[in-house]
């Protein structure tokens, strides 16, 4: 047995950013108008720019788990 | 007292749900005691890889490498460019095919293979007391932490915290705790990626740090360079921060130290030996070297950051009465090991702190599960097996293996009760890995590439190799401190500049000393014969074969490419 042939631990690890990076980005988006809540993070709105990059990560990990699981179907496994 | 907001609650659970979901989802493959306690040999090496590196990633690691981030500036970055990249490349490479060739559930279960019983029940019964131990410290620090950053109950988040572990190592076994190392490395790598950028971002980038922190190194009469080079006054122990020269250090920490942890340590060897193949378990550590090598940007540069922003982040250490500690100088003693939570709740605003602490609490719970699914393997097969009931159906050693577990839970909360007594909690970690690792390296490396070796001579390495670091950590004492837990307890013959150079000296005595010894006792004992020791000493092993298409895909390759990035940073950090 191999360990993703069960349980493709990339499909939890993708499904986990992708939550919580939209939780992040809509947060972000609703507290943009709101720069006195940022001024400790440097200005920078860490939320939403964080929040994205953790959608992208997800969607990535996420990606790959579906791309192993289609190739296994095809091959018929 | 930070105040959080339900959002970063909210983080948190759903963090949490996941662990436990991963737990749950694993629960039906637990059918052996093999499966619950070694995987089964059956996971890929880049799951084993970035969980050979979680497992490490405890409280020692984000806590205290922020700590010491703070403390002695970017020389820190030594415990990882000359301490654990060489001896993972090491582990690698040359050592691995006897761990994973040679069968063998645990590393003392190795030990009894090579050399006998006696040795591997000395090992076992170190190893199993000093996870309990580990377990306990991280737990302790978290509790203390939690309480003083949000307000929690120390009794309460001890108590939640141990309860999640003990769930999710149940449901699935080791399977399950490297499946979750995995997830808490990419929680602590996207948790704390942001501190850095804001962090650096806040003090003028990477260039306004330095000249901070020259400032900060010329107030404390070290030369400027002392917190943001690696080499640069390493040839006296007064010119650098952490008062210890280049040859104590290379020898201490990156032979000695970093060989004894990376490359016998059960809690690490044990995620490499769960890997699919011989070659995914040599790839296990190379690949944990990669992301490895990053990790000083990761968890020491915020330290380095709080240092740079001025004397408000990093808090005084409180006496018993509530009142700033004032050390012999009169000087107020910093709380260091709280100098990365303190940056995260200053930096980050709701939302992002959910998922930095997050990130933090993931980190102490991957170190506890480590520790914890380490414990249960060892007590079961190297203890409970081998000693107390020898022939036991599969389902009796499943059961005990899930008894091992609950049990190793609650002495590491007993211990987290007792730890607590050092400011810094990672040289506290090193002071007792340099009684216990410190001698191992030289037993495993005699036994692995020397065939002359005996169990005689081994076991009685290994205890005068932790005889030997006790009487010099007694007849030794860093300046400032007083004789005690921190030595001088026969009295202070010997002088030491730091407690780092202390530690790394107490390692060196141990390493030494049992090397010696062992050679002297083998050489007096008989030997085993070479058909004996076939798949278990170097020169009697062939060659393992790589099942790799394409010469770049060789593990030795890879390891060259590992040890040239190496280089290079200790070059631009020079």
């Amino acid at each position: 047995m191999s360990g993703s042939a069960e349980m493709d631990l990339r499909f939890p690890i993708g499904l986990l950013f992708l939550l919580l990076g939209a939780i992040l980005t809509v947060f972000g988006v609703m507290t943009n108008t709101d720069p006195a809540m940022y001024l400790p993070s440097a200005g920078v709105n860490i939320n939403l720019v964080w929040g994205i990059v953790l959608i992208g990560f997800g969607l990535v990990m996420t990606g790959l788990a579906l791309r192993a699981t289609m190739r296994r179907t095809r091959r018929g496994v | 007292m930070t105040q959080i907001t339900s959002l970063d609650y909210v983080v948190m659970a759903i963090y949490f749900a996941v662990v436990l979901g991963i737990g749950w989802a694993l629960r039906r493959r637990m059918r052996t005691a093999n499966d619950f306690l070694t995987s089964g040999r059956s996971l890929p090496p880049w799951v084993t890889g970035l969980a050979f590196l979680s497992a490490n990633l405890g409280a020692q690691e984000v806590i205290g490498m922020g700590a010491s981030g703070a403390k002695y500036g970017l020389a820190t970055a030594h415990f990882y460019w000359i301490g654990a990249i060489p001896a993972m490349l090491f582990v690698g490479i040359f050592m691995m095919p006897f761990y994973y060739g040679s069968k063998a559930r645990s590393v003392p279960e190795y030990l009894r293979l090579r050399f006998d019983e006696k040795t591997r029940t000395l090992n076992a019964i170190a190893f199993a007391a000093m996870t309990v131990f580990s377990s306990g410290v991280s737990m302790y620090a978290m509790g203390k932490l939690l309480n003083l950053l949000l307000g929690w109950d120390f009794d309460t988040s001890v108590m939640i915290s141990a309860g999640i572990v003990l769930a999710y190592v149940l449901l699935g076994g080791l399977t399950s705790a490297i499946y979750n190392e995995v997830l808490q490395f990419f929680m602590i790598v996207f948790g704390f990626a942001p501190l850095v950028w804001i962090g650096l971002k806040n003090v003028g980038g990477w260039s306004g740090m330095t000249a901070k922190l020259a400032t900060a190194a010329t107030a404390r009469g070290l030369p400027e360079y002392a917190y943001t080079n690696v080499w640069q006054g390493m040839g006296s122990a007064a010119t650098n921060s952490i008062g210890i020269e280049w040859f104590g250090m290379v020898m201490g920490l990156g032979f000695v130290l970093s060989f004894g942890y990376w490359c016998t340590d059960f809690l690490v060897v044990q995620r490499a030996m769960a890997a699919d193949s011989m070659t995914a378990a040599r790839r296990t550590p190379l690949i944990a070297a990669v992301p490895k090598m990053l990790f000083p940007f990761l968890v020491i540069v915020p330290g380095m950051i709080a240092l740079a922003m001025g004397d408000h982040v990093i808090p005084a250490k409180l006496t018993a009465a509530g009142t700033p500690l004032m050390d012999s100088l009169g000087h107020v003693v910093l709380d260091y090991d709280l100098a990365t939570p303190m940056m995260l709740v200053k930096l980050f605003p709701t939302g992002m702190l959910g998922l930095g602490l997050t990130a933090l609490i993931a980190s102490f719970m991957a170190g506890m599960a480590g520790n914890v699914t380490a414990f249960n393997t060892v007590w079961t097969y190297d203890i409970y097996q081998a000693h107390l009931k020898p022939n036991g159906s599969d389902d009796h050693y499943l059961w005990m293996g899930r008894v091992a577990t609950v049990g190793g839970i609650a002495l590491s909360v007993a211990a987290a009760y007792v730890a607590g007594a050092f400011n810094n909690i990672m040289e506290f970690l090193q002071l007792v890995f340099a009684f216990v690792n410190a001698p191992l390296f030289a037993t495993f490396a005699l036994g692995m590439f020397w065939k002359r070796s005996t169990g005689h001579g081994a076991f009685w390495g290994l205890v005068a190799g932790t005889v030997a670091p006790a009487i010099h950590h007694g007849i030794s004492l860093a300046a400032g401190a007083v004789p005690g837990v921190k030595g001088g307890y026969f009295g202070a013959f010997l002088r030491y500049p730091s407690e780092m150079a202390q530690t790394f000296w107490t390692a060196i005595a141990a390493f030494a000393t049992c090397f010696v010894v062992t050679i002297v006792v083998s050489l007096l004992t008989a030997p085993r014969s070479d058909a004996e020791l076939e798949g278990l000493v170097y020169s009697l092993t062939p060659k393992p074969v790589d099942d790799v298409r394409h010469w770049y895909q060789k593990p030795s390759v890879f390891a060259l490419a590992v040890l040239a990035g190496m280089v290079l940073l200790n070059v631009l950090f020079f």
